[in-house]
């Protein structure tokens, strides 16, 4: 060291910075995607694996097929197949973004690194979600086929896709629902991820229409009032299960333009949570 | 001044639901090529400083430039000039050593290329090639340190700020990050850093701003805040009893005593001029009666600075 050459003053205007840093965030998040990608893969596949396994196998041979026999489980199935895809989509959010931020906001702070990158801080967070995203779209995509292959002789799902469905709703459902994790990254305490799986992810995962379609639910009523159908309007899983029913397959669904507008609503509503969240957490 | 790399001007912090201010309208200048110590115990406020001055914390009032930006109007290019080195380990633990200093690199803004030399050459001048691709976590308390201290200067930061940067390593890694520090600013990097140890401070600093509850109480040179205690010697007495009476003893009787201090079973005594110390102590002691189990003396440090000017122990 004889002599630095030091920057005395910044070179780079803020924003050609903040998108080298933008890109640099990201490229950090792919490159450790890269490194544990059969780890990825793993975690990504078990749980659509083992739904598919119990409902369209176990149940099946062992006589208590949801549905009923043959056709009426198919017709489940053709209902579960996306309702996995839907739920894997969801698990993404939760597991690469609320999950690792609670580690790096916890007591190792490596997020403080790439938090004094020359960037605003809410870029950071914005970088979590793009990346967060392209590891659900990954687990849409590898999460399809099986659900589409585990299962009993005959109980397959009638599939049929939708391009254009699934080239728009994939990827806003894995926005919004990385969005989610975003929230719930920077809402829980480390400490207490287990009461976020709880209250939030358990009632989230089964009562997001992963196993019925929500015009199902119309037959749950006090009175007159169709209130499970009601109450889950609230559930964002909801809009994603039933954009991946009409993505994937013929089953009824909700409207379309029902499902865009609030998936891109929840999207916004999380973001702009998630993102407030984030800055809180990093400034004092 | 052109030449000040960070200014502070009235500069406040008072945290939610706290009634005083953790950072009481300070104002500070800190030369271009300097080491510049902010020493004090711990809730002096001078982490809360330092946090300002990288763009964590958010001022309450007044003013602070980092290489003449204000830090709350342009925090993301404050960020392109400040190099930061925390108290804890924050390397990325998903990333191998190597690809700690790439990717920074890259959050800078630099190419691959560009990137990829710089993490090799840091790597080198750091001394930790063997374990560019080992995992952070093999690296010992020292030499994630090291680590730190490549990565904060990877992107040639107008300052380095590092906050308690020796906290929990052990003396030998101590001694090594002070080498290196000082080759660092050697070259021309100014460096800011917070610290409770006075050794520290004193070693490595060309000027330190001593604090407490938020104010800077003396700002000079280490060997010129050692000289205004106007003592050139701390003379330090263990009695077993009887140490009110020993410092009324030796105040009067030892000649060239500025001030004396007792704490529980040691007498201090703060002496400009002595001869023969040792011996005329000892028997202004046994004159008063009083027995001595102990006694040393020491040059005055920055504690004795701290001590004269809080009435408290910087460890306290």
């Amino acid at each position: 060291m004889t002599t630095l050459r030091i920057e005395a003053h910044p070179t780079r205007s803020a924003t050609a910075a903040s998108r080298a840093a933008l890109g640099g965030l990201v490229l950090r998040d792919l490159t450790v995607l890269k490194k544990t990608f059969g780890e990825f893969v793993l975690r990504t596949l078990i749980q659509p694996f083992l739904l598919c396994f119990v409902f369209l196998y176990v149940f099946p041979k062992i006589g208590q097929a949801v549905g009923g026999s043959g056709a009426g489980a198919a017709g489940f199935a053709t209902i579960l197949v996306p309702g996995v895809v839907g739920i894997s989509i969801m698990f993404q959010g939760v597991q690469s973004i609320a999950l690792a931020m609670a580690q790096e906001f916890g007591f190792t702070r490596e997020i403080e690194d790439r938090v004094q990158a020359p960037c605003p801080i809410w870029l950071v967070a914005v970088s979590k979600v793009l990346s967060g995203s392209v590891q659900g779209v990954i687990a849409a995509a590898i999460v399809f086929p099986i659900a589409a292959v585990v299962h009993a002789a005959g109980v397959t799902a009638t599939v049929n896709l939708h391009w254009l469905e699934i080239v728009t709703l994939v990827p806003l459902a894995c926005v919004a629902m990385a969005s989610l994790g975003l929230v719930l990254g920077t809402s829980f305490e480390p400490r207490n991820i287990g009461l976020m799986f709880g209250f939030v992810v358990l009632p989230i995962t089964f009562l997001g229409g992963t196993y019925y379609p929500w015009t199902h639910l119309a037959p749950v009523t006090i009175g007159h009032f169709h209130w499970l159908q009601t109450l889950v309007l609230l559930n964002p899983l909801i809009y994603v299960n039933e954009g991946m029913r009409a993505a994937f397959t013929d089953a009824p669904h909700m409207h379309l333009y029902v499902i865009y507008p609030v998936l891109v609503g929840f999207a916004a509503l999380f973001l702009s949570i998630g993102l407030r969240n984030f800055r809180r957490r990093v400034l004092s | 001044m052109a030449d000040d790399v960070i200014v502070t001007e009235a500069l406040t912090k008072v945290y939610p639901g706290m009634d005083v201010p953790a950072v009481d309208h300070l104002d500070l200048a800190v030369r271009a090529g300097e080491v510049f110590g902010l020493l004090g115990p711990n809730g002096a406020g001078k982490t809360t400083t330092a946090g300002i001055l990288t763009t964590r914390v958010v001022p309450t009032s007044g003013r602070a430039l980092v290489a003449g930006i204000d830090v709350v109007a342009h925090p993301a290019l404050v960020k392109q000039v400040s190099g930061i080195v925390s108290q804890q380990n924050t390397l990325d633990r998903q990333l191998s050593v190597w690809e700690n200093l790439y990717f920074h690199g890259r959050l800078f803004g630099m190419g691959g290329r560009d990137s990829r030399a710089r993490a090799d050459e840091l790597l080198e001048t750091f001394s930790l090639s063997k374990w560019a691709q080992a995992s952070v976590y093999a690296l010992s308390g020292g030499m994630a340190q090291r680590l730190m201290v490549a990565r904060a200067i990877f992107h040639r930061p107008a300052v380095l700020f590092l906050d308690e940067p020796t906290a929990g390593l052990d003396p030998q890694s101590r001694l090594a990050l002070w080498d290196l520090l000082a080759e660092l600013n050697g070259a021309g990097q100014t460096v800011v850093l917070t610290t409770h140890y006075m050794e520290e401070a004193d070693q490595l600093c060309d000027r330190v701003a001593i604090m407490d509850h938020g104010h800077v109480l003396a700002l000079d040179t280490p060997d010129a805040l050692k000289r205004s205690t106007g003592a050139d010697t701390i003379l330090t007495v263990k009695v077993d009893r009887d140490g009110e009476k020993l410092a009324t003893a030796l105040a009067g009787g030892l000649g060239g005593v500025v001030s004396t201090r007792v704490a529980g079973d040691v007498v201090t005594a703060q002496v400009r001029g002595g001869e023969r110390l040792v011996p005329r102590t000892v028997e202004v002691a046994e004159a008063a009666g009083v027995a001595v189990l102990d006694l040393a003396v020491a040059e005055p440090s920055l504690e004795t600075v701290f001590i004269n000017l809080t009435g408290k122990e910087l460890r306290e």
